[in-house]
């Protein structure tokens, strides 16, 4: 408002990015969310080699067992494991303690027991390698040491025993990859078509147009569902499909973009100067378009994400083992009743990064259009 | 007027026929066909099989013998649900997911639209806020989250409302899946009538009213008016897909809609029932943004219908 | 100074706004009458808080706004009054119009309903009585057709309609003042000369005081009886018209009196070689729309124009909005598809394409009016200023083109130091100095001056106009100077043409022009703007 002489001024002027940096910066759903999103991502890529579970591990013992923050087994369900490997090797467990991280037992039998037989103890999720402590009654009672494994589930458990942290971790893994990579494929149709259209004008820019008014008027799931169809669940061909499938805004966006810079004094000025059509795309149009595209990049990420998860929802989204969000949730939603956690945490997962990105597009869209605030 | 909606028309004859081929051929090209069990047909019976179903043809045959069933009305018969017409399954099927999606509409408007006008008002109040955080887990929270954990709450938890089924279109069984319809357009509406609101409490037209000494409601209806104008043209494309059934509601309040017909058909390579979805979508998109383009017409004078 | 009690009294009136750099005070401490039945002028350039001194008044200031101090009508507070409060003066005793015609009226709604919507409020009016008295408030402002009119919707009226239809409205329940903030400012003159005939008629007639916030003294001159000055945010000085016209005491109003621009351009010589000639100029805009273009529309925005420009010579285009006078400059640049011939020294330019002209760019340079818009906002004003260079200089290095970009700068009277700031960190004028280096770093010859002066405030036209004077003589440049101000037109043009609805009303040497004026047309755009 006021017109008061400029002050001294540094050499270095604030570009209009940086004015936009700032704002954002003092926005704090936005910063909150930047953040959030940077751990989500460094978690899903760091955390799978963390857990100390692969993704695709089954632990039959551990079906369905509950989040928690104590390690399994627990004490409690201890003597019952012991019984039904006891019950194999055809013994009758007895004395059983836990001592620290091993558990001391008795194993005694009415034949001598058969100790190839103690590798039941290996083979379960429990326990390790068994040591014989004791050897009395000609075999036929056997003190045994047992390591206890210690195993973590903090997310607990799926219907087939994996651990739904680690896959939890994987499934965004896959499904910010998708959200990334559909979005990209988006951006670079959108972009290039959008600004040819935009730019050669008159009746290409009407054909152009035309044909993505007819793409909007096909129902994009069955595109989606008919390349599935086509090429099976593959990963890579998904996220081809979605992008392939979102560019149409983009494009839309771009092109009205395009049209009203090429109307801008600045735009004549660079023609009046004899600049080239591809210095004034570079120079003049393309810096200008990217507020919104990028405004609107964040706004499509979580659009994806949102579709693969439905896709997958669906049964037409990655294969096992492999896993995404949407396919966790589905699971989730069906095992709702008796295991909880399977919904709760892969849908947490999901919500939370869409809401971040959400806020986060939200916060630069008023970074860099400060008139909307 | 009438001559914008001929015109209209005429233009959306050709896209159909584009959407139509487009889809016949993509579908036809998919490997697999309709008889493709887990268990292989006698060859014998496959050829009978594809002798009904003119399977045998040349495919642009089969392609002409289509679209003059169409022209003619006919969606042609199922090949997954045998006994049935695709039509006599629509006529099954869209008014369920006709009534859905319209409740759903309405409520989404008779809510949103006020729910963002408040929070114009109180911008950056602790209502905005409020609204705006309730619009963003309406976005952001998939309806197939959304829809389980309602099951749980109304249905097994508090047992108020029953966890599924159509019942003949019970109130009691239309509640929680038109929530979980309207629940995501709530948040649109609300979020497109706040950012129109507060643009036009800005406009200088307002500042005028101001001037003038009128009253705060006689201020809001001018803004309400003018901030309408977004909302009715997303409402077009939105109302287009309400009205045409959601898969994932469908399916899991086990409601005998169309919105499953699409993956189910394209599952099972049942090209008619495919076929049929797909028009009957594209005419629901075309109609209905002409329908909007009429709306918004009749809204801004300064729209001109030629 | 005032006859009788003042019936508004504003009294230290403060006004500040909260922003990201925290609170900028754009009003500081106003102390300001007006009397029953007074012409006030508040006159000051922009940021100098005229306006928001009445926004204030009319409780109008933007969200981040607040107002201290003490305004009354009548003995009455206004200041922190609720909207409901404020309402039973708003529209009835205290009216306002604005600057912007174009968007002050609700495009939805008919210019009938909303002229009632105030008589209905104040007056209680019925819907058929309120009707009548809008149709009499058309007639008063003398709006043509005015029963038509109250079913029109404002997009089907021009923009000076549109301001008749504000003070229609504003008039509407007899109010005691009319507050015109900058009516005119977005109307071409001779409508501006019609609009401020109104309201000084209407104020005679009905016997209100009016408030006109102006940045433009000749309207002072014509019309107020006492002269507020104002400049950032504080009034300098005040008094009758004549103590302000004639003896101002403060040095800012004696600048702003001054600012009117002065001085007269001297023909070059007769044999002075022909720089640029144009025959039969067209250029057709095609208005048909759809894709198949069934009906065809054209536009002839201009219509066959003769030009020649001597070296040294400056040719001024004068002309209201939509007489072709830009399209004009565009076409001889080539900016814009045109039919006739055009020459520039002895090549004829019609034929050229694009890539063909290219070379000639750097002869041939433009500056716009714009100078918001006409600067790339994402590149430093070292960027925008040598960008010609990279074209038409390509063997430079970047240190060589920085040397030149600073140089040009220097010229232009900016720090050369500034280079590497961004456009939105100047002012109008700075801006517009840089637009002027753009187009100098390339040594043209001929260069075509867009309204240059127009968005700027008139002290700082005053220093643009010596600036590209003093360019002119230095380089013995050519102007093409298109402008609707005849004032400035005068102090830069040896040759003056002028335009309506895309052809040349007259032409001639300028002070012919201005003295004996032969077409009806430039009598009335000269009788319009001159306001002495």
């Amino acid at each position: 408002m006021s017109d008061s002489p400029l002050t001294p001024l540094p050499m270095i002027g604030r570009s209009l990015w940086q004015d936009a940096r700032n704002r954002l910066m003092r926005n704090r759903a936005a910063v909150a969310s930047l953040i959030v999103l940077g751990l989500m991502a460094l978690s899903c890529i760091a955390g799978p080699w963390l857990t100390g579970h692969p993704y695709d591990r089954v632990y039959p013992d551990y079906v369905r067992v509950p989040a928690s923050l104590e390690s399994y087994p627990k004490a409690d369900a201890i003597p019952a494991a012991v019984q039904r490997i006891a019950a194999r090797i055809r013994a009758t467990p007895g004395d059983v303690a836990v001592v620290g991280e091993s558990l001391r037992l008795t194993l005694t039998s009415p034949r001598p027991i058969d100790q190839r037989l103690l590798v039941y103890f290996d083979r379960s999720d429990q326990f390790g390698t068994p040591r014989i402590t004791a050897n009395e009654e000609e075999g036929r009672r056997l003190a045994l040491e047992v390591p206890l494994k210690r195993q973590r589930f903090l997310f607990g458990t799926d219907a087939n025993g994996r651990d739904l942290l680690t896959r939890t971790l994987i499934a965004g893994r896959v499904s910010l990859a998708i959200g990334l990579l559909a979005t990209g494929v988006a951006l670079i149709i959108g972009v290039l078509y959008g600004a040819a259209a935009g730019y050669l004008g008159g009746r290409i820019d009407m054909l152009m147009m035309r044909v993505v008014d007819v793409l909007y008027a096909l129902p994009f799931i069955f595109f989606v569902i008919l390349l599935v169809v086509f090429f099976g669940r593959n990963f890579i061909l998904m996220f081809l499909a979605v992008g392939a499938i979102e560019w149409l805004d983009m494009a839309r966006i771009v092109r009205g973009q395009t049209l009203s810079l090429k109307r801008q004094e600045y735009v004549l000025a660079a023609e009046a100067l004899g600049v080239t059509t591809g210095g004034i795309i570079w120079r003049h149009i393309i810096p200008n378009t990217l507020g919104p595209v990028i405004v609107y990049v964040t706004l499509l990420v979580p659009k994806v994400i949102l579709l693969e998860s439905f896709l997958s929802f669906l049964g037409l989204g990655v294969q096992e083992p492999m896993t995404s969000w949407g396919a966790l949730i589905s699971d989730g939603a069906r095992a709702i009743q008796g295991a909880w956690w399977m919904l709760a945490f892969p849908a947490a997962s999901l919500v939370t990064t869409l809401f971040a990105l959400n806020f986060l597009g939200d916060g630069l869209r008023d970074a860099l259009d400060p008139r909307d605030r | 007027m009438l001559p914008f909606i001929l015109r209209r028309l005429a233009t959306a004859i050709p896209t159909l026929f584009v959407v139509v081929t487009l889809s016949f051929f993509l579908m036809r090209v998919a490997p697999g066909g309709p008889f493709d069990l887990e268990r292989p047909l006698e060859a014998k019976v496959m050829e009978n099989l594809r002798r009904i179903y003119q399977l045998d043809q040349p495919l642009y045959q089969q392609y002409l013998t289509y679209l003059g069933a169409l022209l003619r009305g006919d969606f042609g018969p199922s090949f997954y649900f045998r006994d049935f017409s695709i039509a006599e399954l629509f006529a099954q099927g869209l008014p369920v997911s006709m009534r859905l999606g319209a409740c759903a509409l309405a409520l989404a408007l008779l809510i949103g639209g006020p729910l963002g006008a408040l929070a114009a008002f109180r911008q950056n109040g602790n209502a905005d806020h409020a609204v705006m955080g309730f619009a963003a887990a309406g976005i952001t929270i998939p309806n197939f989250v959304v829809a389980p954990v309602l099951q749980i709450v109304f249905g097994l938890t508090l047992a108020w409302l029953p966890v599924g089924g159509w019942n003949g279109g019970a109130l009691r069984n239309v509640i929680l899946p038109v929530v979980t319809l309207a629940l995501p357009q709530i948040a649109v509406i609300a979020r497109m009538t706040r950012a129109a609101m507060i643009e036009t409490l800005r406009a200088n037209h307002i500042r005028t009213l101001r001037a003038q000494g009128l009253d705060g409601s006689t201020v809001a209806l001018h803004a309400l008016r003018a901030s309408a104008l977004p909302v009715v043209s997303y409402l077009g494309p939105a109302a287009a897909a309400l009205l045409t059934g959601s898969v994932v509601v469908e399916t899991i309040f086990g409601i005998p809609g169309i919105g499953r017909y699409f993956v189910e058909g394209a599952l099972n390579r049942d090209y008619t029932l495919v076929m049929g979805t797909v028009v009957v979508i594209a005419v629901f998109v075309l109609v209905f943004n002409l329908a909007v383009d009429l709306l918004y017409a009749l809204l801004d004078p300064r729209v001109r219908l030629d | 100074m005032t006859t009788g009690d003042p019936i508004l009294s504003i009294r230290n009136l403060h006004v500040r706004f909260r922003s990201n750099d925290g609170m900028v005070e754009a009003v500081r401490g106003v102390d300001l009458d007006v009397g029953a039945g007074e012409f006030v002028a508040i006159v000051g350039e922009s940021g100098s808080g005229k306006s928001q001194s009445v926004m204030a008044a009319m409780g109008l200031l933007a969200s981040n706004g607040e107002a201290t101090g003490s305004i009354r009508y009548r003995g009455a507070e206004l200041l922190g009054l609720k909207a409901a409060a404020l309402n039973a003066y708003r529209g009835r005793k205290l009216a306002m119009i604005f600057q912007e015609p174009m968007t002050s009226l609700d495009p939805l709604f008919k210019i009938g309903a909303q002229i009632a919507a105030p008589l209905r409020k104040h007056q209680g009016l019925s819907r058929k009585a309120a009707r009548a008295r809008a149709l009499e408030l058309l007639e008063l402002v003398r709006m043509p057709r005015p029963e038509a009119r109250l079913s029109s919707y404002p997009h089907e009226l021009s923009g000076g309609q549109r301001q008749r239809v504000m003070i229609a409205m504003a008039l509407a329940n007899d109010p005691d003042i009319l507050i015109a903030d900058e009516p005119t400012t977005a109307l071409d003159v001779t409508i501006e000369a019609e609009i401020l005939a109104l309201i000084a008629e209407l104020r005679q007639r009905l016997g209100m005081a009016v408030i006109l916030i102006t940045h433009d003294l000749g309207l002072v001159r014509q019309h107020a009886e006492r002269v507020y000055v104002m400049r950032q945010g504080e009034v300098v000085e005040s008094g009758t018209k004549r103590q302000i016209i004639s003896a101002p005491a403060h040095p800012y109003t004696r600048m702003l009196l001054a600012a009117e621009p002065e001085g007269r351009k001297a023909p070059p010589p007769d044999d002075a070689p022909i720089l640029l000639s144009a025959r039969d100029l067209r250029v057709s805009y095609d208005l048909s729309r759809g894709f198949l273009r069934r009906e065809t529309a054209l536009l002839h925005a201009v219509d066959g124009v003769d030009l020649t420009l001597r070296r040294g010579q400056t040719i001024g285009i004068v002309g209201e909005s939509g007489s072709g006078k830009s399209t004009l400059g565009k076409a001889v640049l080539k900016l814009v598809p045109s039919a006739g011939t055009i020459r520039f020294e002895d090549r004829a330019l019609a034929p050229l394409d694009r890539a063909a002209m290219r070379p000639l760019r750097s002869s041939l340079q433009v500056v716009f009016q714009d100078p918001f818009g006409s600067l790339s906002p994402r590149l430093t004003v070292g960027e925008i200023v040598s960008e010609g260079l990279l074209v038409h200089a390509p063997h430079l290095t970047r240190a060589e083109r920085d040397l030149r970009a600073a140089q040009a700068l220097a010229e232009v009277s900016l720090e050369p130091a500034l280079r590497n700031r961004y456009p939105h960190e100047f002012s109008g004028g700075q801006r517009q100095r840089i637009a002027i280096a753009r187009a100098m770093i390339l040594h043209p010859k001929l260069v075509v001056l867009d309204e240059p002066t127009s968005a700027l405030d008139r002290t700082v036209q005053k220093s643009i106009v010596a600036l590209l004077k003093d360019m002119q003589a230095r380089h013995a440049l050519s102007y093409l100077f298109i402008s609707h101000d005849l004032g400035v037109v005068r102090a830069m043009a040896d040759w003056v043409m002028v335009m309506k609805d895309g052809c040349v009303v007259e032409s001639g040497p300028t002070e012919a022009i201005f003295e004996a004026p032969q077409a009806d047309y430039t009598r009335r755009l000269i009788a319009a703007s001159i306001k002495a």
